[in-house]
């Protein structure tokens, strides 16, 4: 297990050094730069906020200058804002962070009983009727979901709010939004898991043991039918953390989720990095944690 | 089961009706505290660094200039921190006399070194300040920052004692009050700048809510990034008494049909905009609150003046008439904008010439003189950017044409900085634009023309223009400056280097409860006046 985790981790920072250096490098290339405005400013004024954040020097250098400084902990300033990119993360993350426990948890609780129930009764109507409703769950854009609860659910339910993020009731909406797509992926995965378990020997045998309906699934195949479904919901679930442009936009969540489209947009190239780093990491890490979790459901996997 | 039966009131409250039936705006407007739709999340607080509107609607409610706007009139100065002002007979020489009980908010008070220190830190080359050339009236202030001149007691700002501030301008400025309102003429606190940092250091932690100071009629209570800004009155502002609100919450809420939304549901007082889609629905459906005002600005397209398809001006001209501005902002734009004869949005006394207007037989007959033909027809790209509408915008425009002009259009679009970035560097043929003006006063729109002006991005100049230009700022008779100002927007307008298409409007929703808020051009409202009743 220990030789798993340390392999996965060494991979995991090169895969971040590479992310960082791909980003660095293709930001730079986009036209424009972050004092590239609507209006225009004195060139000797913006040559000397480019000075400020070494943006003079050659590529590689200023990446040495800033790998540099990340390893004192610093993600520098943001170029268009005015704060560090450390501060704007932190004050961003615990919302997406919220939003993305929230949305999994709908996620999880929407995809495995439905994708469980499907692959029970399969070519049913109910199999039918779960797969479709998936499909569209799929299919569907966040962009729609979310003005259609906002306008039709918010609009008529005390309590809850078209947008905000002041009480744990702003939740709710968001999570739906963002954890229908994921909820109906998990569905689907997981009926494909269970379909697969449920064939096999072993089950057969439990079945013809005379072990109960309840126990058959919950003891005996879901363990093994949901195993795709954990490898999906890792890096999923990093995803969800990171916010959601649409979702964060569409009920005001002071997320992560915007800041990818923003920085890019503004061509703020130390947010960007600091964004992609966290993403970079989690989904690392996330990875990781999926891989510990496959491990521990499946054992064979440790001598893998 | 069971489960279902024990979590149902949890699951349910939310659709369990309150018995507190007063609507969240109800309880603000009780507890005085405005709730503004402030379209995103400001690049900074400090006013001697940002530069857009976003930053401008709060620090004016934080911070004060020597004057501040009227409530209701456009172009009327009051008392701020300043509680009187003078100026010699070509308006070249100013005397401000600050108010005796001015005060930051920490109850430090304001004095002629406050203003010295903000005036000496914003034009500092180190500093870098975008907007330092707001402050090039003053004598020798674009010499200062632009590293010319060592010496900052040789720029025009003196201290007569700590309360006289006189200020020495490089020409007859008779609008200066006007200028002192906008937010890079405030003073910053000193004292606090330098206990968090040294003068041109940037980004320090001067602005955040546990340390700033400010000596408008508010101070900042909170500031959560990408969520709300929240400021409170200041209990050490001068004049106290005037303030109505106890609080102002701004939210960057940057999806308009969630802002939109969020005042349907009794959320919000002000909104920032309304989206085109949404502004006949508002108007009919919230035709009290619904308001369409004049806003200090002009759309235009601009031509790119080096490339030989358009150095002819009979070319530019057709180009113009063959727009049919109404049409656009009945169909298009839909915010009840006024068709742009100039570039100079309608301002006091000042009255466009009048140049751009819609003429299809005309067009057709000039471009005809200009040697294009259906089997010679004239190609050209027209830039615009990726956001909402933009597109829709753009082929309004290429209809027109084609159907009136043996021309051939297509359109590029590109994400907003790379289509800043092909303005500036001219690589472009023809393309959408705007300008927002910065203060009431036709300069705000003519300067920008000027040859090497980083807003210009035409490639047009004109010496005729410039020396019209330079006539008007050293006119000390308002009347005569006013004529020349005129003359040169003629000139300009003559010469066709853009396409005025409309001057803007500010559309957006207003709360029955909000009281003493005014329409006012370029949308500086004085939250000090601004109240809040049921």
């Amino acid at each position: 297990m220990l030789r798993i985790i340390i392999s996965r981790l060494t991979q995991g920072i090169l895969v971040i050094f590479c992310l960082l250096a791909i980003t660095f490098v293709l930001i730079r290339l986009m036209p424009g730069d972050p004092f590239t405005g609507e209006k225009s400013h004195a060139a000797h004024i913006i040559e000397k906020n480019r000075e400020n954040f070494s943006l003079d020097k050659p590529i590689p250098i200023q990446f040495g200058v800033y790998l540099t400084k990340l390893t004192q902990g610093d993600m520098g300033d943001s170029p268009t804002r005015e704060q560090k990119v450390s501060t704007i993360i932190k004050h961003s993350f615990p919302a997406s962070l919220i939003l993305g426990i929230c949305s999994m948890i709908v996620a999880i609780c929407i995809g495995i009983p439905a994708g469980v129930i499907a692959a029970l009764k399969k070519n049913s109507l109910i199999d039918y009727g779960t797969m479709v409703i998936a499909m569209i769950g799929i299919s569907i854009p966040s962009f729609v979901i979310g003005p259609l609860l906002a306008s039709y659910v918010a609009m008529n339910v005390p309590l809850l709010k078209v947008a905000g993020w002041g009480d744990p009731f702003d939740w709710i909406l968001p999570s739906i939004t963002l954890g229908a797509m994921t909820g109906a992926y998990i569905a689907r995965i997981t009926r494909g898991g269970m379909l697969e378990v449920i064939n096999q020997d072993y089950i057969r045998t439990a079945k013809a043991k005379g072990v109960s309906q309840f126990n058959l699934i919950f003891k005996h195949a879901i363990r093994g039918g949901i195993i795709p479904a954990v490898a999906y919901v890792g890096p999923a679930f990093a995803m969800l953390l990171t916010g959601s442009f649409v979702v964060e936009t569409i009920f005001q969540i002071p997320g992560m989720g915007q800041h990818f489209v923003t920085a890019t947009k503004d061509r703020d190239y130390f947010l960007l990095q600091g964004v992609v780093l966290l993403f970079g990491t989690l989904i690392v890490l996330a990875n990781l944690a999926a891989d510990i979790a496959l491990v521990l459901l499946n054992p064979r996997l440790r001598e893998a | 089961m069971r489960l279902a039966f024990i979590l149902s009131p949890v699951l349910l409250m939310p659709f369990l009706s309150s018995c507190d039936k007063e609507s969240p705006i109800d309880k603000y407007t009780e507890k005085k505290i405005l709730i503004v739709g402030n379209s995103n999340e400001p690049a900074g607080l400090d006013p001697q660094i940002v530069t857009g509107v976003i930053e401008s609607n709060i620090i004016t409610s934080l911070f004060e200039g020597l004057c501040v706007q009227h409530p209701s009139d456009s172009g009327g100065s009051m008392p701020g921190a300043a509680a009187r002002w003078d100026a010699n007979e070509d308006f070249t020489e100013w005397t401000f006399h600050l108010q005796k009980n001015g005060k930051w908010s920490d109850g430090m008070p304001v004095t002629t070194a406050d203003f010295l220190f903000a005036y000496e830190r914003i034009l500092s080359p180190d500093f870098a300040a975008k907007y330092s050339s707001m402050l090039y009236y003053i004598k020798n202030g674009e010499k200062f920052n632009k590293g010319e001149l060592k010496d900052f007691s040789e720029v025009g700002v003196k201290a007569i004692d700590d309360y006289t501030l006189k200020i020495f301008l490089r020409a007859p400025i008779p609008f200066l009050p006007h200028l002192t309102k906008h937010y890079t003429w405030y003073p910053v606190p000193k004292h606090t700048v330098l206990a968090h940092g040294t003068m041109t250091e940037r980004n320090t932690y001067w602005t955040a809510p546990e340390s700033m100071v400010s000596n408008g009629p508010f101070k900042l209570e909170t500031w959560k990034f990408n969520d709300r800004i929240e400021v409170i009155r200041n209990p050490h502002y001068w004049d106290a008494d005037t303030v109505k609100l106890n609080a102002i919450r701004y939210l960057p809420i940057g999806n308009k049909y969630t802002e939109a939304r969020m005042f349907f549901n009794d959320q919000m007082h002000v909104t920032e905009r309304l989206a085109p889609e949404m502004i006949g629905y508002c108007r009919d459906r919230y035709p009290r609150e619904f308001r369409q005002e004049v806003y200090l600005g002009c759309d235009f397209i601009r031509f790119n003046m080096t490339l030989e398809k358009f150095k002819d001006v009979r070319v530019r001209k057709a180009l113009s008439l063959a727009i049919d501005r109404q049409l656009i902002i009945d169909k298009v734009t839909k915010g009840g904008e006024e068709p742009a004869q100039g570039i100079v949005s309608p301002m006091g006394e000042y009255k466009t010439a009048g140049i751009a207007k819609h003429n299809a037989e005309l067009a057709s007959q000039l471009i005809a003189e200009a040697g294009y033909s259906d089997g010679n027809k004239l190609k050209f790209t027209l830039l615009t950017t990726d956001r909402d509408g933009a597109k829709t915008y753009a082929e309004a425009f290429q209809d027109m044409w084609q159907k009136i002009l043996p021309v051939e259009v297509s359109i590029e679009q590109r994400e907003w900085k790379s289509y800043q970035d092909m303005m500036s560097k001219l690589g472009y043929e023809m393309t959408t634009g705007g300008w927002i003006g910065d203060y009431p006063d036709p300069t705000t729109f003519l300067d920008m023309w000027k040859k090497g002006d980083g807003n210009n991005r035409t490639g047009w100049h004109s010496e005729e223009y410039e020396k019209l230009l330079g006539k008007a700022e050293l006119a000390t008779d308002p009347a005569e400056r006013i004529r020349l100002l005129r003359q040169a927007e003629t000139l300009f307008l003559n010469e066709h280097p853009i396409v005025p298409i409309y001057w803007h409007t500010s559309v957006y929703l207003l709360h029955d409860s909000v009281k003493n808020w005014h329409p006012l051009p370029l949308r500086n409202q004085p939250y000090k006046f601004i109240d809040l009743k049921k």
